[in-house]
């Protein structure tokens, strides 16, 4: 390749030409949240002995999709959300869709309102997002008591949405550095 | 690809994620009218990705052990002599073990005993959490193909864990007894009372609807009831605990955080029925395609 891409970008008009290993590079650094999403839930639902270890994976992916989902869409896309979503609901004991459908609302909320919340400091952005992991946990703890016909204890729903909003920062953190330094480098 | 005008694509890209919502509760509502496809999808995917659990299995034993080795390093000679005294109580017990087994068999003999079946059993590793928010239950490598079937009872080596719920071809899912959906007849051994052992959620399974003129005693053991399919009594469970008074709940034997090798255990008890009362009238036989008419039953 002649042209550096992180040179390239910073003269717009001209760009690199798409050779295959560029367009794979690319498309790598594009899917890598949602790669390593995907990963995240197969890896925190092995028997690690960790306690709380569905509660921090819960946290982990409505983390994953909200962050990137306001930061980056392109790399969280709708159907990457969904993929996650069901791979957590079948490798879980919930009623089926129920991951999918909390991961796709929290997506929806990010994506309308993308534009005031990529312009919000971080402890705005921080409310909101203990806000969404109260409401997925709410709903996850309505559906789980209409189909089981009794009302579940609300204590682990609230542990749940407790320990999300505890990781959103730590997740934050390294987000924010694989976003500078990997998914979308020539932004910095 | 299907080369598309730039407002159509944008139209359709906009439809997406309203049609994916959409999808997803009708998925909700389809799992729901049709457990079984749902339950069938879900030991599928676990088939698919067993091996793979399988090595994400060893790295963490392997550091487990490395741990615990270098925790008992700094005591090694307390340890010695505590595992000293344990050998030494041990051989007590062994020698009591042997004097009793040869009675019982002595016993046994001149009762003319009618030996219990011996169970079959298969031992798996239990490779996964497959439990979430108000669930718990394990994914074992063993299915089908090894023999494991619905309603197998799973033990670990000290006491009861669950009952096998779903079968695939290389796993199985066996919901642990702390599952809120799990309810199992117990039997206590010191008050003789019968009881209801339910899960919620906690470490702990409380006990329910036990006599209340016989109350639970704290420490003592709870055994499977007679009242189970496919389980005989007496197989340990664990022993009973008041963390508050007038609550009783059961600790477990099993090791139920720290599951490693699990084994099901079919005891083929499912054709224990009652026998046929003489003297009662005979219901007529229901019609079976393909098979003659019996006559006279009972």
């Amino acid at each position: 390749m002649a042209i550096d891409q992180r040179g390239s970008d910073l003269h717009p008009g001209i760009s690199p030409r798409m050779t295959p290993i560029l367009w794979l590079d690319m498309a790598f650094r594009r899917s890598l949240p949602g790669l390593f999403t995907l990963v995240a839930v197969i890896v925190l639902s092995a028997p690690l002995g960790v306690p709380g270890q569905a509660e921090i994976l819960f946290g982990v992916t409505l983390g994953s999709v909200f962050f990137w989902s306001v930061m980056r869409p392109a790399a969280m896309p709708a159907l990457a959300v969904f993929a996650i979503g069901l791979l957590m609901d079948l490798l879980g004991f919930l009623p089926l869709g129920l991951v999918v459908l909390v991961l796709l609302l929290a997506h929806a909320i990010a994506i309308t309102a993308r534009f005031s919340l990529s312009q919000m400091n971080f402890l705005a952005l921080w409310a909101i997002f203990a806000l969404i992991a109260l409401g997925g946990s709410a709903l996850e703890w309505a559906l789980i008591s209409a189909f089981s016909l009794r009302l579940m204890a609300p204590g682990p729903a609230l542990f749940q949405a407790g320990l999300a909003m505890g990781l959103y920062p730590l997740l934050s953190v390294l987000f924010v550095w694989t976003n500078r330094t990997i998914v979308s480098p020539v932004q910095t | 690809m299907i080369p598309l005008s730039i407002p159509l694509r944008q139209a359709l890209g906009k439809l997406l994620l309203p049609l994916m919502i959409v999808l997803a509760c009708l998925m909700i509502a389809l799992g729901q009218a049709d457990r079984p496809l749902a339950e069938h999808a879900r030991m599928r995917v676990s088939d698919v990705l067993a091996p793979a659990y399988r090595l994400t299995r060893v790295p963490g034993v392997r550091a487990r052990a490395i741990l615990a080795e270098l925790s008992t390093m700094g005591r090694m000679a307390q340890e010695n002599a505590r595992l000293r005294a344990d050998n030494a109580e041990m051989r007590r017990w062994y020698q009591v073990a042997v004097t009793l087994a040869n009675e019982n068999e002595q016993l046994k003999a001149s009762l003319h005993w009618i030996p219990d079946a011996v169970p079959t059993f298969v031992s798996g590793l239990a490779v996964r959490d497959a439990g979430g928010l108000y669930a718990r239950a394990i994914l074992l490598m063993v299915g089908g193909h090894n023999g494991a079937a619905i309603g197998d009872v799973a033990f670990d080596g000290n006491g009861l864990v669950g009952r096998v719920t779903e079968v695939g071809e290389r796993s199985a899912r066996v919901l642990l007894i702390t599952d809120s959906s799990s309810r199992i007849p117990v039997q206590l051994a010191s008050s003789h009372a019968e009881a209801i052992m339910a899960g919620d959620n906690t470490d702990h399974p409380r006990v329910i609807f036990y006599p209340q003129d016989n109350r639970p005693i704290e420490g003592e053991r709870v055994l499977t009831g007679d009242r189970i399919d496919h389980v005989p009594a007496g197989l340990p469970i664990g022993t009973i605990h008041y963390p508050r008074p007038g609550q009783p709940v059961v600790q477990p034997l099993a090791d139920l955080s720290r599951l490693g090798v699990v084994r099901l255990f079919d005891y083929g008890l499912s054709s224990v029925g009652s026998p046929q009362a003489p003297g009662r009238v005979a219901r007529p036989p229901l019609p079976q395609p393909g098979l003659p008419p019996l006559l006279g039953r009972g």
